[in-house]
């Protein structure tokens, strides 16, 4: 098994954060292998920003993604840049309210920067998308998830993050049984 | 040197405490001629070697002794950044106003007209006045002697040894071979005489008149120009800040 | 964290933290630098984690100033350590000849950006392999090593310092962009776990006889005394006898360089490092190391499983070259093939040791090299018969 995900939106969304905790829930509490890339430079800032994860049951040789199995975006710009590159068949998820997908991309659609908004603060759609993100691939653990999140946010935040984690994990739990 | 050696011994800090560096150059051989820990580095390298030293082991009392072809032009950069940091090391700057050692070129601190090797015409540039950038460099001792001022240079490199943070000394020296001949000063004691008549102890002088212009018959001043305490450098350390 | 400051536990890190970490772990509490990327991490790292631990961290006027002020921190007696990438390892390369002509342990970590000159600062090169052997004015010797995971990076900064200590030179570590900002697991050992080679030290009841450069073991590396122990040493960069003073004579000058170079030949069974999977029936083998490695074990797996007899074989040490290794190899396999991000360096080194033309999958840099590149010549070089091609 070798799954290549994506996250991708502008500076300033935690894009970075959200690989680096989806990738310590994987490689440190999953007993999986992970590997996180970024594009540094003058691309990585502003504009489209991703962060990019080969998660894989056994040792990763090549680190970099090709073509997305997965492919989370925050941003209309991210999404146009990052949607072909990916698989046609990849799991898609988007932020409902800031990217307008194309008329034939089936994605799953997730408020992420609303419910983000409802607990106070924008900054933590990251995590929110991340809860989201967990409970509807099966990726990874949601144990897991919260002791990445444990240990790579501020105290001070912690709360506010695991808040966000469950708000996007019950937002797609909702959904699914809504179908 | 020989104040140098005798400050050593005068200073009451153990010997085996005191590190000389040099860098490449006449003056650059001294770490050579001293029975004491002794480190001869690449050309303009002295000081970095010596802030190396210092931090690791600040029991050290280390010195730099080197020429100016060495710490004012190859190793010009490192020698306003430690005296920006102020780092707690002492540089006896030994300025012969050329390139000696490679037989007499033109030097960082070759008066404006002089003849040297590579200006034979004389020198088309501006020199230095390296206790004006010293002291806009940020050292905290700066000092002006030349070899006729045995023992007021003797009594500086003493004080500068105890002086917290930076501290420079410029040592006039003769090079009767390579500056003295293409310069019509025939002899290291004439040399040495031009000194004596020339010389004027100006202690707390404004430090942009130090200039030196062996042309004329303006005075070359010497003395001590800079004696203050800026913050010398210290590693961070966490306890201090919490 | 322990109580000295070293990390344990499993951790989530970039290729350049793990560098930083390996650092403490191995007992380096010295760190002067100037910020170049892709290396700046480190920097940034040590910058945090020194002040907690007592290391000094000094950032220098220029890669110049780094390289003197970490080999006078190590004349003090302090494991010492830089980072940099291609530009500011060129201006260290005269301090790296006096490293090894003043045998003050040291090392230097270059992650390679796409170079020539400015290059791609922010993508990945590894076209310094040479210039790590032969930068530095004169001969000499030392070692280098090509960590392919921030593992490695971890593992191979630790061991770098035992290099650096046992044999008394300055070591380079390799690494690549890719390595050193890639993220992934890196497992720290219990500190008790971690191994320290210590630096050989001269007798403290006989200074006045110490001579500072006379190596009376086989090993050709002498007792290293630092400033203010009370020995009374003279380091310099000119030629030297055994006491440390200058000699300008040819004889000991041949004697002393000689010596320099026979210190890593003698020691080199012991410095050289590599990797290898699949050798047993191999016909075809393919030669590569840091972060191209990774790419070429995956093309090496996928053309077993298509059914060519390759083998693959990493270089964890690039200097000093695994002569006899490769030597050996080339009496049973037929072909090589190396696989680096330059446009053929190691290639001319595994030429030289094979004796026939070798097979190199070559790009300038500014993206790692694609397992497809190699897969294909590998499939290349299988369907020629085994034979070489170029």
């Amino acid at each position: 098994m070798r799954t290549e995900i994506r996250l991708a939106g502008f500076g300033g969304q935690g894009i970075g954060l959200a690989g680096l905790i989806l990738g310590k829930a994987v490689s440190l509490y999953d007993g999986l292998e992970a590997v996180m890339t970024q594009a540094y430079g003058p691309e990585a800032r502003g504009g489209a920003s991703s962060t990019n994860l080969v998660v894989a049951d056994r040792p990763i040789d090549y680190p970099f993604v090709q073509e997305a199995d997965i492919l989370v975006t925050l941003s209309q710009e991210a999404y146009t840049r990052f949607r072909d590159e990916a698989k046609p068949e990849a799991l898609v998820i988007i932020d409902e309210d800031l990217v307008q997908p194309s008329p034939q991309d089936s994605c799953l659609k997730v408020p992420a920067t609303k419910l983000a908004e409802d607990l106070g603060r924008r900054i933590v759609a990251n995590v929110v998308m991340l809860g989201f993100l967990t409970a509807t691939t099966g990726l990874v653990e949601r144990e897991s998830i919260e002791d990445a999140i444990k240990s790579s946010v501020r105290e001070n935040v912690l709360e506010l993050n695991m808040k966000a984690f469950a708000a996007g994990y019950e937002y797609a739990r909702k959904l699914k049984a809504d179908q | 040197m020989r104040c140098y050696a005798q400050a050593i011994l005068d200073s009451g800090i153990p010997q085996d405490n005191h590190v000389v560096v040099s860098g490449i150059g006449c003056s650059g051989r001294v770490a050579g001629y001293m029975k004491i820990d002794s480190y001869h580095t690449t050309h303009g390298r002295a000081i970095p070697f010596a802030v190396g030293l210092k931090l690791a082991n600040p029991e050290l009392t280390v010195t730099v002794f080197s020429g100016d072809g060495d710490l004012a032009a190859i190793g010009g950069n490192h020698l306003i950044h430690a005296a920006r940091r102020n780092v707690d090391i002492s540089v006896i700057c030994a300025n012969n106003f050329n390139y000696g050692m490679t037989g007499g070129q033109l030097g960082p601190t070759t008066p404006f007209g002089a003849r040297t090797t590579t200006s034979p015409y004389g020198s088309p540039e501006l020199p230095f006045n390296l206790p004006y950038l010293l002291a806009a460099s940020g050292a905290n001792f700066v000092a002006r002697w030349t070899t006729i001022h045995v023992r007021q240079l003797k009594r500086d490199i003493l004080y500068m040894f105890s002086k917290p943070g930076f501290s420079f000394v410029e040592v006039l020296v003769p090079c009767p071979v390579g500056f003295g001949k293409m310069n019509f000063i025939d002899e290291g004691l004439d040399e040495m005489l031009l000194y004596k008549e020339r010389c004027v102890i100006a202690d707390g002088i404004p430090i942009d008149e130090l200039g030196i212009d062996l042309r004329t018959d303006q005075p070359i001043y010497v003395g001590r120009f800079i004696d203050r305490d800026l913050a010398p450098y210290r590693p961070v350390r966490l306890e201090d800040i919490e | 964290m322990t109580s000295s400051g070293v990390l344990t536990g499993k951790h989530f890190f970039q290729g350049d933290e793990a560098c930083a970490e390996g650092a403490i772990a191995a007992g380096c509490r010295f760190f002067g630098g100037y910020p170049i990327t892709p290396s700046t991490e480190i920097a940034e790292r040590l910058a945090h984690r020194f002040p907690e631990i007592g290391g000094v961290f000094i950032q220098m006027e220029d890669e110049m100033g780094s390289m003197a002020a970490v080999l006078g921190a190590s004349a003090a007696g302090a494991r010492a350590m830089t980072a940099t990438s291609g530009p500011g390892f060129s201006l260290m390369m005269e301090n790296i000849g006096l490293a090894v002509m003043m045998e003050l342990p040291c090392v230097v970590v270059n992650v390679q950006r796409g170079s020539p000159s400015t290059g791609l600062p922010t993508l990945p090169g590894q076209s310094e392999v040479m210039q790590a052997r032969w930068g530095s004015h004169g001969d000499y010797g030392l070692a280098a090593f090509s960590p392919w995971s921030p593992q490695e990076m971890f593992d191979l900064t630790i061991h770098s310092f035992n290099v650096a200590d046992r044999y008394r030179i300055p070591i380079l570590l390799m690494a690549d962009e890719v390595v050193g900002h890639m993220v992934e697991r890196v497992v720290i050992p219990r500190e008790d776990q971690i191994t320290r080679w210590e630096r050989k030290r001269p007798d403290p009841n006989n200074k006045d006889a110490f001579e500072p450069f006379l190596a009376e073991d086989p090993d050709l590396v002498p007792p290293l005394a630092y400033a203010g122990e009370g020995y009374r040493v003279h380091f310099t960069g000119l030629t030297h006898d055994e006491l440390g003073y200058p000699d300008m004579s040819a004889e000991t000058h041949h004697r002393l360089v000689t010596r320099l170079v026979e210190k890593i030949n003698y020691n080199s069974e012991k410095i050289v490092q590599t990797e290898d999977h699949f050798m047993d029936d191999a016909r075809i083998v393919v030669v590569s190391y840091g972060s191209t490695a990774r790419s070429a074990r995956r093309a090496v797996k996928d053309a077993r499983q298509e059914g060519i007899p390759v083998g693959f074989l990493r270089l964890v040490s690039l200097w000093p070259f695994p002569t006899n290794q490769i030597r050996e190899l080339a009496d049973h396999v037929d072909s090589f093939i190396v696989a680096e991000m330059n446009l053929g360096q190691m290639a001319l080194e595994v030429e030289r040791h094979v004796r026939r033309p070798v097979t190199g999958v070559h790009h300038a840099g500014g993206a790692m090299m694609a397992p497809d590149r190699i897969l294909d010549a590998i499939r290349e070089v299988a369907n020629t018969g085994y034979t070489h091609l170029r």
